[in-house]
């Protein structure tokens, strides 16, 4: 049996929204080279829709993959709903991830969570505090 | 086409093996602890034969063979009886090298929670063992030192003889896990000045699940599993005559075609050196010297090494890198960290161990390859681009 799934190897071999956003609303990167996972994700957002996104990611097969999935996950979808994606659903989009490598797809969740952070550190009026 | 390039991970047995192992499965089943019949007898002739043939080969006498399951078992059973021996003389110092096999260091860690001290030497840069820090080392109570003849990775060379020397002279017991060395560089275990030497089957074209122990008529060694008398009463168990049988044949073979071998392999391993150095940001692991003449082990700077290698698998090219993505576990390989190479840099890690049959078009189609995939890689690599636009420092 294969280490990754079809669609797994589909992500890795031709990962979509490569790249970098020149004018992104929002940048964000987690993981460390120490564990040799990074992952950096742009955002252009319009009318608190993620109109574009591009991702750039050094790491294993399934930390593309991830990137390359979630950043279809969340294309087009308002803020609020890319806020909620979560990891099980970056894997269960790609049919699953060894045991030992859901730590890539937590990390595509945590990008998008980074960037997102960063959009509203940037943009604070339009997340009101509500209490 | 497709090129197995990771033959230090394991070998396709040789035709003459299989044919060999075939024969004794066939012919020769007999259990050649019972020589009161001739099929018993048949069997025990045999392993009899290859004992002395495989001593012949590392000049040895036959007596001082085990046979075992594989290197793993051999460097346990070495190991573990040297430190017994010493412990039973208060001697409980062992020195070996931060680079050796798993089989070798998971033993010593074991050993060490059980009371012993470890001393594990520096490899420096190239990756070779400086003999003067390993007499500064040695101590009284240093009832050991296990040193690798050829490090499975980097494919480094140790200055093996001039270490059993020093050992011989201090009359400290010498192990040498020569695992990735036995029948791709003569071995001779009197110039060499070892007292106990492992080897694997599989690593020349001989079967997985056997290989030998080589342990000096004096040195001491006990057993690790208990039964029978078997092999002088040092391993039990009922002995895979197949499979001595073709690891016998595979290492006259190897042995045979050492120097043809060598001279072939050598500048088609260099080629490939001359062309990965011309990557940008990219060098060889371990020296570039003193190493077998299969192994190439680059690292490139702001890539990953599984994805690498899945893409080469992609392009008909089998090899392996250091990345921790491809250990299973979270850190990059400790050989690259003991040669002082950087995490993010041992991620990014190839290695290529070249099979007998390597051809200089096979070589150019892995350059390329490789070429092109770093290249790929890195063109969506965040690193890579803090790289280029000078907001993390470049380290090859």
């Amino acid at each position: 049996m294969p280490l990754y799934s079809e669609k797994v190897m589909e992500h890795f071999l031709h990962p979509r929204n490569v790249g970098i956003i020149e004018d992104a609303d929002a940048v964000g990167e987690v993981g460390n080279m120490k564990c040799g996972d990074i992952m950096k994700m742009y955002l252009k957002i319009d009318d608190n829709v993620i109109s574009d996104v591009k991702f750039e990611t050094f790491g294993c097969a399934s930390a593309i993959a991830s990137s390359s999935m979630a950043t279809e996950l969340i294309k087009g979808k308002p803020v609020e709903d890319a806020m909620k994606l979560t990891n099980q659903a970056v894997a269960e989009a790609l049919d699953g991830l060894p045991d030992y490598k859901m730590h890539c797809s937590v990390l595509a969740q945590e990008a998008i969570e980074a960037a997102i952070n960063d959009y509203k550190e940037k943009n604070p009026e339009k997340f009101p505090i509500t209490y | 086409m497709r090129i197995y390039a990771d033959n230090a991970a394991t070998t396709r047995m040789s035709d003459t093996a299989i044919s060999v192992m075939l024969d004794c499965m066939k012919n020769i089943y007999g259990n050649p602890s019972n020589q009161f019949y001739s099929v018993g007898q048949a069997a025990k002739d045999k392993l009899e034969e290859c004992r002395a043939q495989i001593a012949a080969v590392i000049n040895a006498e036959p007596r001082e063979i085990i046979f075992t399951s594989g290197g793993s078992e051999a460097d346990n059973q070495a190991i573990l009886s040297a430190a017994e021996y010493g412990r039973r003389r208060g001697k409980t110092h062992i020195i070996s090298t931060a680079f050796e096999h798993h089989a070798v260091l998971h033993t010593l860690k074991k050993l060490e929670k059980s009371g012993f001290t470890i001393t594990l030497l520096p490899v420096h840069e190239n990756g070779v063992v400086d003999v003067c820090e390993l007499v500064a080392a040695m101590r009284d109570d240093t009832c050991l030192v296990t040193v690798m003849t050829v490090n499975n990775e980097i494919g480094t060379i140790q200055p093996i003889a001039e270490i059993g020397a020093v050992c011989r002279e201090r009359g400290v017991f010498f192990h040498t896990d020569a695992v990735q060395a036995v029948g791709h560089l003569p071995i001779d275990v009197k110039a060499m000045q070892t007292d106990m030497l492992s080897a694997s089957a599989h690593k020349f074209h001989g079967p997985k699940g056997v290989g030998f122990l080589y342990v000096k008529k004096g040195a001491p060694v006990y057993p690790l599993i208990e039964g029978g008398a078997q092999e002088r009463g040092k391993r039990a168990g009922t002995e895979n005559i197949p499979g001595i049988a073709a690891m016998t044949a595979a290492l006259q073979e190897s042995v045979d075609n050492m120097d043809s071998v060598k001279a072939r392999l050598t500048p088609i391993r260099d080629h490939i050196i001359k062309g990965l150095s011309g990557i940008p940001h990219s060098a060889l692991n371990g020296d570039p010297v003193s190493r077998v003449c299969g192994n190439v082990n680059f690292s490139f700077e702001g890539i990953e090494g599984e994805s690498l290698l899945i893409l080469l698998d992609q392009k008909g090219i089998c090899a392996s890198s250091g990345s921790a993505c491809t250990s299973g576990s979270l850190d990059p390989s400790h050989v690259l960290l003991a040669i002082g190479r950087e995490h993010g840099v041992a991620h990014g890690s190839l290695r290529l161990s070249l099979g007998d049959d390597a051809t200089m078009e096979e070589a150019d189609h892995i350059v390329d390859s490789v070429k092109e995939i770093v290249a790929h890689l890195r063109s969506f690599s965040p690193v890579w681009r803090d790289l280029q636009t000078g907001k993390r420092e470049y380290i090859l």
